[in-house]
């Protein structure tokens, strides 16, 4: 199992966010995290790679507790993980071939690899000529491409969406959801929340349906169709 | 290792390329209190300098009775010059005392000798201590050889000199160790704000697997460059400021000020070193927060 949730449940000042989450992913899956905002997508895609903790509960990637793992070993679980995020979070003053290098840069991979690599990602997403564009020069879905191709640039064997055509337009959320799924096909495990139903049944895929911070059905692929 | 020291470089460089109002501000707010820091550490050493000479002109004068043989007198200097922590001992005869006298009253005045008709001064002898400290309980033993009648060392003036020279270094101290936490706080603000603007960098790199080192050591090289420029800039105005000021002064007699060549160096490199670690422990203060993710 890749991710496994066991129990978890998250109280926030505000509010109980996650209740008694359980739930399993496993290698080379594609799964939706599907529900309305503040159902509690969020917080367990934060969880995936800690940024949050929770408030109780056991949470395991590739079989090693996030829970009673040391801060330093942190660094080598994310870097087996790829986040793309709703508002792409690119760095504006960077090209899109320095952005996609960024992530290799910033875990001290070697300038003969970053070299090989970013050109590859970029082809990848469908980007080639656009290495010397700025984020602003991009439409939206090229933006997103980018911030795929930097969450592949570290081959990780999970990748993270989180609400990643929630900025986009339903063509180019087809598009970028078609760009995911074929990830998914070379043997990456994709999870990606999202509230967008028309996205999910054209995908046919797994979808593990939140409400109000509990799992209220997990649809194996293709049966959320009928719903 | 070679390779991340590079990039580490290469990204304090363009970030102080990037936010340049900020580095400048940084500089600025660095220049600033180095220059209040030199300044306080300038007067310490000045002050400190004063009390040193002032301590060292303490004497024990001791007078000698009248009716003594030249033979008993140069008994008593031996017997002197036998108490440990005696440093010099020195013969002032009763006309050299009177000129003294004269001397301080005024030449043209008065004349002493005139109107006195005779030298009514005894002989004595001035004995200087290797440490000033010393001289209450040297003088005690000066009293006890035979042949002294009186001694005088300023007991008053000693006991409270001593009092406020400690406190002129204890007091100076504290206001230096002040001065640089608030300095450290003040560019740790500065510094924020650069941090700041880059937030979204550090959460970036955090979540993509950086570890805190990997992304502290470009900033904490931004830190001790701007620390440095900005010590750098201090240093210069205040060794003009310093060089104006000895040679303005020197005219005045008797102020004595801090002049020695090799001190000043090492006051000055110490400001250098003491910027670069305020901005290496800014950038700390300020960072830590950002990393938390």
């Amino acid at each position: 199992m890749l991710v496994q949730f066991y129990n978890v449940s998250k109280v926030y000042p505000k509010g109980k966010a996650l209740d008694d989450v359980s739930l399993k992913i496993d290698r080379g899956e594609f799964v939706f995290l599907m529900g309305p905002s503040g159902a509690g997508k969020s917080t367990i895609i934060k969880m995936m790679f800690r940024e949050e903790e929770p408030t109780r509960g056991q949470i395991f990637i590739a079989d090693r507790s996030l829970i009673r793992m040391k801060p330093s070993d942190v660094p080598r679980v994310r870097r087996g993980m790829g986040i793309v995020f709703q508002d792409f979070k690119l760095l504006e003053r960077k090209t899109v071939y320095e952005n996609v290098a960024f992530a290799m840069e910033v875990v001290g991979k070697p300038n003969r690899d970053i070299r090989a690599r970013v050109p590859e990602v970029l082809k990848m997403v469908g980007l080639q000529g656009k290495e010397n564009s700025f984020p602003d020069e991009l439409s939206g879905g090229e933006q997103q491409r980018v911030g795929i191709a930097r969450a592949l640039a570290n081959q990780p064997l999970l990748l993270i969406a989180d609400e990643p055509t929630g900025n986009l337009d339903l063509d180019t959320s087809l598009e970028i959801l078609d760009l995911l799924i074929d990830i998914n096909r070379k043997g990456t495990t994709v999870i990606m929340a999202t509230h967008d139903r028309e996205l999910v049944k054209a995908a046919r895929k797994r979808v593990i349906l939140l409400e109000k911070g509990r799992v209220v059905a997990d649809y194996a692929p293709g049966e959320y169709l009928v719903c | 290792m070679l390779r991340n020291i590079r990039y580490f470089c290469r990204e304090a460089l363009q970030s102080m390329g990037r936010n340049r109002l900020l580095s400048l501000a940084t500089i600025s707010t660095v220049a600033i209190c180095i220059l209040i820091l030199g300044m306080a550490v300038l007067a310490t050493l000045n002050a400190s300098h004063f009390i040193t000479r002032l301590e060292s002109d303490l004497e024990i004068m001791s007078y000698l009775n009248k009716d003594l043989t030249q033979e008993q007198i140069s008994q008593i200097k031996e017997e002197l010059e036998a108490i440990p922590g005696v440093d010099t001992v020195r013969f002032v005869s009763r006309e050299e005392a009177l000129q003294y006298l004269q001397d301080s009253y005024g030449k043209d005045r008065y004349n002493l000798k005139e109107t006195m008709g005779k030298n009514p001064l005894p002989d004595g002898y001035e004995i200087k201590a290797l440490d000033p400290h010393d001289v209450p309980v040297i003088a005690q033993q000066v009293e006890q050889v035979p042949g002294i009648d009186r001694v005088n060392y300023g007991k008053e003036m000693v006991h409270n000199l001593f009092i406020a020279t400690r406190w002129v270094r204890i007091l100076s101290l504290a206001f230096i160790v002040l001065l640089s936490l608030g300095a450290v706080f003040l560019i740790a603000t500065t510094i924020r704000l650069a941090i700041f603007s880059r937030r979204k960098e550090i959460y970036l790199m955090k979540l993509i697997g950086s570890t805190d080192w990997f992304v502290r050591w470009p900033f904490f090289i931004e830190g001790i460059l701007l620390g440095t420029m900005g010590s750098l800039i201090a240093i210069l105005l205040l060794a003009i400021g310093y060089e104006t000021f000895i040679g303005s002064i020197q005219s005045v007699p008797f102020v004595p000020v801090l002049s020695n060549r090799a001190l000043l160096l090492q006051v000055y490199a110490g400001l250098v070193v003491i910027g670069a670690v305020l901005g290496v422990l800014g950038t700390y203060i300020s960072l830590n927060r950002f990393l938390d993710v």
